[in-house]
């Protein structure tokens, strides 16, 4: 290969997503996160010779609705796999997972490229498996310990084709996969305690070439970032190999993002031949047209419909309305302020400003958000009622973010009502215009230009003198009248 | 007493001719004194028995009890049971306490039944001879030279020499029906599905099923009672409903159709066999019933079908002894492998590593389609074979067994000999219907049973006809002269 060969990125995804179940997926065990080690392992998470697993509908409910939302098939039956392996964290020696017929195939989710274009990601199928628990390697000298916790959490593999050529849009997939489980309810998302993670396949081939080069399986990304970051590693990894006459072996390779570097972790010839065999202690799953029928009827407005209506019926810009359809959080918020307050742009620029400002300052979840939807459209309600200015505003919300109350106590308490009267505007207008004679001059002998900031300087004046409590449009009015006589 | 059916003891119970603590103090001792040459419990939980048996005269003077309530029983070491060693017979579990109760034991001691002990087994139920057991091999009460059969030799060899008056066993591919047959007893496989497997260390999870192994059909049906139904922890047990196996005892068998497989009294068959299944055909033509010849013509593949897939399940079922949670370690690991390695060679006996060798193998990539597939699918026509043949008949009778219990040693080293003798056992597996087996006789002293084969969730019938078999015969009283 020479150095002017161009080279194409395959990117194809697994994405595992865990479901939001309140117990294991064929066991009676919690799934909360954070417990002390072992304190959420029963006798069938133990794999305890004699049990037995039983499956958890909720987690076949979940991965039909996923299947429903990207419009794939959802065979009438599928079936249960054992995936046999040794590992200390898997307890059984196997992995109940789905191998031949899985729950769900043949579906596609539209992403964004770029600006103006759009892109179709197939996704070959997603299937219900069991979590292994964790290996801890480093807190006990010599020896590794299992906190099986984790085992048995239900999650549903997403695998897509290889259908992305570059890192940006491996994200924007991932997004998209992270933003619709959050909106059907099957899964939180969290990334940083696993509960959305992904193995990225990855390969190059010279532009011009049908046939796949060698892929490499990049293992347990599990934030956007890191993703991007490895993918575009490994792609130029590749690329150095091939151009310097080496070969991409396949293999496994792990994300270092300290290093930010990817390393093999294990080769194809060191590969597991993993012997699936159907599991006799399952029954086969069986979804009837009902099932899927009343599983269709509970899914919700997804992302891409709330963007579109968020543009035609909200008269809000394309921004806008993908920032705020993110995730259902955000959008529930948004259209809880919306209904408050029927104004639609001012509630954007509200959450996507100080809201969104503030959380992240504070590193805190729109969930646990000291400012409800209510508070803020109530508030919202009162810039848009001459109550308070946008600029008082400010103010209020941050007394409001630091626990003073509602934005009517606030403005209370603090004495923040907008002066409204125009006696007193006026009153203290003349003063301005009395203490700032040279400028008065100045404006007087103004283009209109320089008039209209010299007028800025002005209504900052007295802005100033009424703490901020006087109706800008009131002043800036006032001004103007008393200047050009 | 100790000749005494379950049926007989609760009687004795009820009219309080005996007590509970004086029943099971008797048991104990004859299971202590006969232990020693019998071999045929791994556990004998003594002081716990008495305890219970206690607690059982306390609810019976209450009125708090059931039928059963206070009756002795052993179970099969392959059950879980709650603070109590749960060997599997082999050295891999030989210090395991069982943490549970599985749902049968749960079930039988919500009853009232006193456990007396853990009987012995071949290792992890796989074996015909019960010599494959780490704890040494339980012997044939009715000659200790031979072998009680498996894998519930066990329990076969304690039932028929009286130190307990019914047992448990599982049935994968014989293993209740053919001790049963060598021992002289009777032992019921249920449909599968029908006895909860939760809790039942498993060998090949599609094809195990526990079941009651006693004196007689009626106290069968007694068991059956017990430990028959639905279990929410077993996904593939069956929710369907559960008939009094007691109510159609008595019914008459006249006109009932009954089929013989020519496939089963093949060339195989041992013609002193076939001569005393032969007069048990008639004893049941006596007592009305009909006999046509039927054909199973694809019998003689169950044996290389339940060699794949029995393997192949158990394969994968035995990874989970590791030596990581529980079970045997190896001393001194120098790492994650040799933990593995370790651990498992010293824990599993050469049998049970012979098994999951062929199951690894017929999963293979590259073999799974000549092997486990193909298995699946010559399952698949010997269950047609059979939805065929019930379409014409109501229940099915022929031998359980080849010949009578072979000697110690015999076939030990011939594993192929060894598989081959469950030749008339292994379909009702495949297929997962009930079966059971019956005394019928004898040839130079050593019992020989026959089996009566039902359709699905057929139990009640195939019951009903042993019953009235032995209401005609007393085969099954018989007690082997060491042991009366």
């Amino acid at each position: 290969m020479n150095k002017n060969t161009e080279w194409q990125t395959i990117i194809g995804l697994e994405i595992h997503a865990q479901l939001a179940t309140k117990s294991k997926i064929f066991s009676g065990s919690s799934t909360k996160y954070g417990a002390a080690p072992n304190t959420q392992a029963n006798a069938v998470d133990l794999g305890l010779p004699g049990v037995l697993p039983v499956i958890n509908e909720q987690a076949i409910f979940m991965a039909v609705k996923f299947g429903l939302a990207i419009g794939a098939e959802i065979p009438k039956k599928s079936i249960f796999a054992r995936k046999n392996y040794f590992y200390p964290d898997l307890p059984k020696g196997y992995q109940i997972s789905q191998f031949e017929l899985p729950i769900v195939s043949n579906g596609q989710i539209e992403i964004d490229i770029d600006e103006n274009n759009k892109k179709i990601i197939r996704i070959t199928r997603a299937h219900l498996e069991e979590d292994a628990g964790k290996s801890n390697h480093d807190d006990f000298l010599n020896n590794t310990g299992v906190d099986l916790n984790r085992a048995g959490n239900p999650l549903l593999e997403i695998v897509s084709e290889p259908d992305m050529n570059n890192a940006k849009e491996a994200v924007n997939y991932l997004k998209k996969i992270h933003s619709l489980v959050q909106y059907l309810k099957i899964c939180d998302g969290n990334m940083q305690e696993g509960s959305f993670r992904c193995d990225a396949n990855v390969s190059i081939r010279p532009i011009d070439k049908e046939e796949l080069g060698i892929r490499a399986e990049i293992k347990n990304l599990n934030s956007f970032k890191f993703i991007e970051a490895a993918i575009n590693y490994e792609v130029d990894r590749q690329i150095e190999l091939i151009e310097s006459g080496k070969k991409v072996v396949q293999e496994t390779r792990l994300y270092d993002p300290n290093k930010n570097e990817t390393r093999s972790m294990r080769s194809k010839e060191e590969a597991n031949d993993y012997r699936y065999f159907p599991d006799p202690d399952l029954l086969p799953i069986l979804i009837t047209d009902e099932t899927k029928k009343k599983i269709k009827e509970e899914i919700p407005e997804l992302p891409d419909i709330k963007r579109k209506r968020y543009i035609s019926e909200l008269d809000l810009s394309k921004y806008d309305s993908n920032n705020l359809t993110i995730n259902p959080d955000i959008a529930n918020y948004f259209e809880e302020t919306f209904r408050i307050t029927k104004e639609a742009k001012m509630c954007a620029n509200w959450i996507m400003g100080d809201l969104s400002a503030s959380l992240n300052k504070n590193n805190i979840n729109l969930k646990d958000s000291p400012v409800s939807a209510k508070m803020l459209g109530e508030m919202i309600n009162l810039i848009k009622n001459n109550t308070i200015s946008g600029k008082i505003a400010k103010v209020v919300f941050e007394a409001m973010w630091n626990g003073d109350g509602n934005a009517k106590e606030i403005i209370e308490n603090k004495n923040l009502q907008q002066v409204t009267d125009s006696k007193e505007i006026e009153k203290i207008v003349t003063e301005t215009i009395t203490e700032n004679k040279p400028q008065v001059e100045q404006y007087k002998n103004s283009s209109d230009e320089k008039k209209q900031k010299l007028i800025g300087f002005f209504v900052g004046k007295v802005m100033k003198k009424s703490k901020g409590k006087a109706n800008p449009s009131q002043v800036n009015e006032l001004l103007r009248k008393k200047l050009d006589n | 007493m100790h000749q005494s059916t379950l049926a007989e003891l609760s009687s004795a119970l009820e009219s309080k001719k005996i007590s509970s603590e004086e029943l099971i103090r008797g048991y104990i001792e004859r299971c202590k004194k006969h232990n020693v040459s019998l071999n045929c419990f791994i556990t004998i939980t003594e002081d716990e028995a008495i305890k219970k048996a206690k607690i059982a005269d306390k609810n019976r003077a209450r009125g708090n009890h059931t039928l059963l309530t206070g009756v002795p029983v052993a179970q099969k070491d392959i059950f879980c049971t709650n603070g109590v060693k749960t060997t599997c017979g082999s050295k891999m579990l030989s210090n395991f306490i069982a943490p549970y109760d599985a749902t049968l034991v749960k079930k039988m001691n919500e009853n009232g039944f006193v456990m007396l002990g853990k009987t012995n087994m071949d290792e992890f139920a796989m074996g015909s001879s019960n010599e494959t057991s780490f704890f040494g091999p339980a012997k044939n009460p009715w000659n200790n030279d031979n072998v009680p059969g498996g894998s519930s030799g066990g329990s076969a060899s304690a039932v028929a020499a009286r130190l307990c008056p019914a047992a448990t066993g599982t049935d994968t591919g014989g293993s209740i029906r053919q001790p049963a047959s060598f021992c002289g007893i009777t032992g019921l496989k249920p449909t599968y599905g029908r006895v909860s497997r939760y809790g039942m260390i498993a060998f090949a999870s599609s094809l195990d099923q526990g079941g009651p192994m006693a004196q007689t059909a009626e106290d069968v049906a007694l068991i059956m009672n017990v430990i028959a139904g639905y279990d929410g922890n077993d996904s593939t047990s069956a929710n369907n409903k559960i008939e009094d196996y007691t109510k159609n005892l008595n019914d008459s068998i006249k006109g009932l159709k009954i089929g013989l497989p020519q496939q089963y009294f093949d060339k195989n068959l041992n013609n002193d066999v076939a001569n005393l299944v032969e007069n048990g055909i008639k004893e049941l033509e006596k007592l009305g019933a009909k006999f046509i010849d039927v054909d199973l013509p694809h019998t003689e593949l169950s044996i290389p079908a339940y060699y794949v897939v029995a393997p192949a399940e158990c394969s994968s079922n035995l990874s989970r002894y590791d030596g990581i949670r529980f079970g045997h370690r190896c001393n001194e690991p120098k790492d994650l492998k040799d933990l593995y390695c370790r651990s498992r060679q010293e824990g599993f006996g050469k049998e049970v590593k012979r098994r999951i060798m062929i199951g690894t193998y017929v999963l293979s990539a590259g073999y799974y389609d000549a092997y486990y597939l193909k298995a699946q699918k010559v399952r698949q026509i010997i269950r047609n074979d059979f939805k065929e043949v019930f379409d014409k008949v109501d229940l099915l009778a022929g031998p359980t067994t080849t010949g009578t219990a072979f000697r110690l040693n015999e076939k030990l080293n011939d594993p192929i000999s060894m598989y081959l003798s469950d030749i008339y056992t292994v379909s009702a597996n495949l297929a997962g219907l009930p079966a059971i087996s019956i005394p019928s006789g004898f040839i130079n002293e050593l019992p020989v049973g026959m089996q009566l084969i039902g359709n699905h969730f057929q139990e009640s019938l195939i019951i009903n006809v042993a019953h009235q078999y032995q209401k005609a015969t007393d085969w099954h009283k018989k007690i082997p002269k060491k042991y009366e």
